[in-house]
């Protein structure tokens, strides 16, 4: 850009402070620069550098294109004072907030991490923790699993070398913190242990019976899963106080929440120090209590269960994800399904999840369960499994609808009873997710508005611009958002009825989330 | 700060005239100020001593050495320390050489070279890489053998040889190269050789760079003085003395461990170091800097050179000495090695290893007479100076409650240093025994300190007391 002329290097320890120091040295460095320039010794080289220079020199003389670029300036400018960037301010402050530990410091801050089940979500734990100093223990069952999971870490490290984030010598060094095993031996020196195996309550009961003979009494028990209830874990545990939720987001080293996830059981310091573990590890941390999907993954149920709803009605995927695309969603409705990990998958084990908190849950209802029954039968699970709403093939671009997925819903396809505008589908979706948030906090799940739009839109990619749904009742108006709402309800019913929390907005302009 | 400079420069220059107006040594050393110990031996712990130590003139790379291979070197200084001490070549038990850049042809140099200067084959050699402290490895690793009681007499040096160095096929070359070797039908070396690309032909030349952290030495020395505010006057004044020094040490003769070495091809005999120049203020001030431009203060004529040479020395236990009827010139006394963050810590060496061996051996800095410590830049040994002199980096960095204490000026490196002289790597720790040795000697002196930094972040420290009756 030509602003910089030199460079100096940033010194070490010396007579004083290294930063300290080095900006003196800077100082005298850019004094004699300028003595010698004055003197002749020393010649700017200001000219263009390089051809690409020349040119763009030679073509910004031009207005025309001079107004092509600077129309972006005003447009800046324009942008700097909406109601868009002080959502994206609020969402700085938030993430600010969400880097600090309401739990106070822990007892005993964790040194060494053990997790278990070298998988996707295992190895990319692990790849955030041995970065950052910890002392990482990293079990599967066999092998092959452990092969698998470390040849992910190292690959990560090998992609951040090759950017130059890192010297190679460097993750040399980080790889030396990671210790793959396959038995417990080493677990008697461990703080943490962080389960990341399949989504099977059996299975982590059967886990946790295993590992807790082999951990020393402080060890706090963290589980990865994305909607079991951790209350439910914690049932096969002798010391349920250590018992703690840690929600990471897919891929770890990529997406900043973490939601951490306590039950009444769980004590102040089990909480702190997971709050700890993931502050070190680089991550934004909302703790949430323990209910039904949590936060995160219960949110997102009732806009899925709408979207179902949507695609019988008539309207195609690709429309879906235009339409929530435009809405600010980086990712459309119908990829995100996809992108869950087989949404329908998890819809369905949402409903069984009804059954073991037996509470009735119409609020994810939307679509026919049917659809979903019949999509998971025929495999289409999503992008893990090749095939969802669209098909994915390595090496397509722009990714071709699923035939099969379309056939299925067209069995199943009603007549549209509501409104289908544009605008609509966009705010059908947008309140039912909107809806459930509120109503996390209603219910204490959520500890404050904050932390719900952080998790909202760190965790799931809720439109950043909004400033999260906390904040985007309070800009498109709670009144107006129940009027909304009860306009579908009185067409779709029960799933559209705006909680307690909204309605108390609604009444009173002056209840606001942020101020 | 202007005062500070003006006071550093006039204390280098100043001692330049205090050098070698001290009588020839008597047999009893005649002591200003009390040590706090009248002698570091230990109840209990054997006494290992220096006989004597030679070197090969060090020569700048390129020059009169170039068409030898590093054993040759390092087996010249073998054979010239069997001439110098009339050394039976039975008569030791081991010996270790150090080295950076290896020979791969010859990997166990120290081996190579004991073989070649007529040793017997049944002496064991081996060979120790620790960058520029590669000897002072080789002199403390047969100190620990005769400590343990394992062997009696060793022989110690180093050897470092630049004017060739290892310059490789890539590693895309390499891989094909093996593969090829291992094709057995013409029809599998055909395809290998159709992966063959222009890529395949880029060699792959020594690193020059520290492994860690992809930093060039002198890049990170630059960068040390800056931090310790050495300005680029005070370097190259401190340069200056150095060449001075050596210049006029050879004029007096004191460079007595040099054995001259008739090069094979070369006609004159080559008897003297080659990299000693005494410029003026003015030419160094006009040279431009090597390592940040273009405003460092590190250059050419204040920075050491490529140089090949190598060095030898006996030692032994005291016993083995009075046995044979060695005459030994000192006792090596306590050493210690260090090591720190190399990246912003590279060259402090020095500054963590002075303390530490004095505190071993229960001396304070004004007990020594003799300081040798190597000058990889002149900005580097001053840095190490003005870190022994700050109360401020002894706290943060040391643990310290107060400074080292800086090594006195007028008994530091008389007789110049690796500025002047050279720094072929692997052979400078024995240079700078045989040194502080003679030093002690002829400047009246009963302690010696050496230390050196070296690349890694390490360094060296060692305690050298003059022997009763020592002669040069």
């Amino acid at each position: 850009m030509g602003l910089v002329d030199g460079l100096v290097n940033p010194l070490g320890p010396g007579l004083q402070q290294p930063d300290l120091r080095t900006l003196a040295y800077l100082e005298e460095v850019a004094i004699k620069t300028a003595k010698d320039l004055a003197s002749g010794d020393l010649k700017a080289k200001r000219g263009p550098k390089n051809f690409m220079e020349k040119a763009m020199g030679t073509a910004l003389q031009y207005d025309f294109i001079k107004d092509q670029v600077f129309k972006k300036a005003r447009g800046f400018g324009e942008l700097a004072m909406t109601s868009e960037s002080r959502g994206l301010v609020g969402l700085f402050h938030g993430q600010t907030e969400c880097k600090k530990n309401r739990f106070g410091k822990p007892e005993k801050p964790a040194k060494t991490l053990a997790i278990l089940g070298a998988g996707l979500m295992g190895a990319g734990i692990a790849q955030v923790s041995i970065d950052k100093g910890y002392r990482t223990i990293l079990k599967d069952m066999n092998h092959a699993g452990l092969a698998r999971g470390v040849n992910q870490i190292q690959g990560g490290l090998d992609k951040a070398a090759k950017r130059k984030k890192i010297t190679t010598f460097v993750a040399d060094q980080y790889m030396s913190n990671l210790e793959p095993t396959i038995d417990y031996s080493s677990f008697k020196s461990c703080d943490m242990v962080i389960e990341a195996v399949f989504e099977d309550l059996a299975l982590k009961h059967r886990v946790i019976k295993e590992v807790e003979p082999h951990l020393p009494e402080h060890c706090i028990f963290a589980s990865n899963t994305s909607a079991l209830p951790i209350g439910q874990i914690a049932k096969a545990s002798a010391r349920p106080e250590k018992v703690v939720g840690m929600h990471y987001f897919s891929p770890v080293d990529k997406m900043q929440l973490l939601e951490i996830i306590t039950t009444d059981q769980t004590s102040k310091d089990t909480a702190a120090s997971a709050v700890d573990v993931g502050l070190k590890q680089g991550k934004v941390v909302i703790v949430v209590k323990d209910g039904p999907g949590f936060y995160t993954t219960r949110i997102l149920g009732p806009m899925l269960g709408e979207s179902v709803r949507l695609f019988q009605e008539g309207v195609e995927p690709k429309r879906m994800d235009k339409l929530s695309r435009s809405f600010g969603w980086p990712v459309g409705t119908a990829t995100l399904a996809d992108e869950v990990g087989g949404f329908c998958y998890r819809l369905m084990w949402l409903c069984t999840l009804e059954k073991i908190s037996a509470r009735p849950w119409i609020r994810i209802g939307g679509g026919d369960v049917n659809v979903l029954k019949d999509l998971v039968a025929a495999g289409f699970l999503g992008r893990k499994s090749g095939k969802g709403i669209y098909v994915y093939e390595a090496g397509v671009k722009e990714r071709n609808v699923n035939e099969g997925a379309l056939e299925i819903l067209k069995k199943y396809s009603v007549t549209p009873k509501g409104p289908m505008t544009d605008a609509d589908i966009q705010l059908r979706l947008a309140s039912r997710f909107a809806n459930e948030a509120l109503l996390c906090l209603q219910e204490g799940i959520l500890n404050s508005p904050l932390e719900g739009d952080i998790g909202a839109v760190f965790g799931l990619g809720f439109p950043p611009f909004t400033g999260g749904p906390f904040r985007f009742v309070d800009n498109y108006g709670a009144d107006k958002l129940v009027a909304k709402m009860q306009e579908y309800a009185a067409v779709y019913g029960e799933n559209f009825k705006p909680c307690q929390l909204l309605l108390d907005h609604a009444a009173d302009p002056c209840k606001k989330f942020y101020k | 700060m202007a005062l500070v400079k003006a006071y550093t420069s006039s204390v280098l220059l100043n001692s330049l005239s205090h050098v070698g107006t001290r009588a020839l040594g008597t047999s009893a050393p005649q002591l200003a100020v009390a040590k706090t110990k009248s002698s570091l031996a230990k109840p209990g712990m054997k006494n290992i001593v220096l006989v004597d130590g030679v070197r090969t003139p060090f020569l700048m790379s390129g020059t009169q050495y170039n068409k030898l291979m590093p054993h040759d070197l390092a087996r010249q200084a073998l054979k010239g320390l069997v001439t110098r001490t009339g050394l039976d070549k039975t008569a030791v038990d081991y010996i270790t050489m150090g080295t950076v850049i290896q020979e791969v042809k010859t990997s166990n140099v120290a081996r190579e070279a004991a073989l070649g200067a007529g040793f017997s084959d049944r002496i064991p050699a081996h060979t120790v890489t620790m960058a520029c402290i590669s000897s002072n490895q080789a002199l403390t690793t047969c100190a620990g053998f005769m400590h343990a009681g394992v062997y009696d007499a060793c022989i110690a040096g180093g050897v470092e040889f630049m004017s060739d160095v290892p310059i490789r096929h890539s590693r895309k070359m390499r891989a094909l190269m093996l593969k090829l070797n291992k094709a057995k039908t013409m029809g599998a070396r055909l395809s290998l050789a159709s992966q063959l690309s222009m890529k395949h032909f880029i060699p792959e030349l020594p690193a020059v760079a520290e492994f860690s952290t992809n930093e060039t030495m002198g890049h990170s020395a630059d960068r040390l003085a800056a931090a310790f505010e050495v300005s680029r006057e005070e370097q190259d004044d401190f340069a200056l003395r150095s060449h001075t020094l050596a210049h006029k040490a050879q004029q007096a003769g004191h460079l007595s461990d040099l054995v001259p070495f008739k090069v094979p091809g070369v006609d004159q005999i080559v008897d003297k170091d080659n990299g000693i120049r005494v410029s003026t203020p003015e030419q160094m001030a006009k040279l431009r800097p090597a390592f940040v431009k273009p405003h460092g203060t590190i250059t050419a004529a204040n920075a050491s050179y490529l140089t090949d040479g190598a060095s030898a020395a006996l030692i032994c236990t005291e016993e083995k000495a009075k046995e044979m009827g060695w005459k030994p010139k000192a006792y090596l006394r306590d050493f210690t090695y260090v090591s720190q963050d190399p990246k912003d810590q590279l060259l402090l060496g020095p500054t963590y290893a002075t303390p530490k061996v004095l505190e071993m051996a229960g001396l304070k800095p004004s007990d020594i007479d003799v300081w040798e410590i190597h000058e990889a830049f002149a900005g580097q040994i001053l840095a190490n100076m003005k870190a022994m002199d700050s109360d401020w980096f002894a706290k943060t960095y040391q643990g310290r409650s107060a400074k080292v204490g800086a090594p006195d000026m007028s008994k530091l490196n008389n007789w110049g240093g690796s500025l002047s002289i050279g720094h072929p790597f692997g052979a400078t720790g024995v240079r700078l025994l045989m040194h502080a040795a003679h030093r002690l000697v002829k400047e009246d002196g009963q302690f010696a300190c050496i230390t050196a930094c070296a690349a890694g972040g390490q360094g060296v420290g060692m305690l050298v007391e003059r022997y009763p009756n020592a002669t040069v």
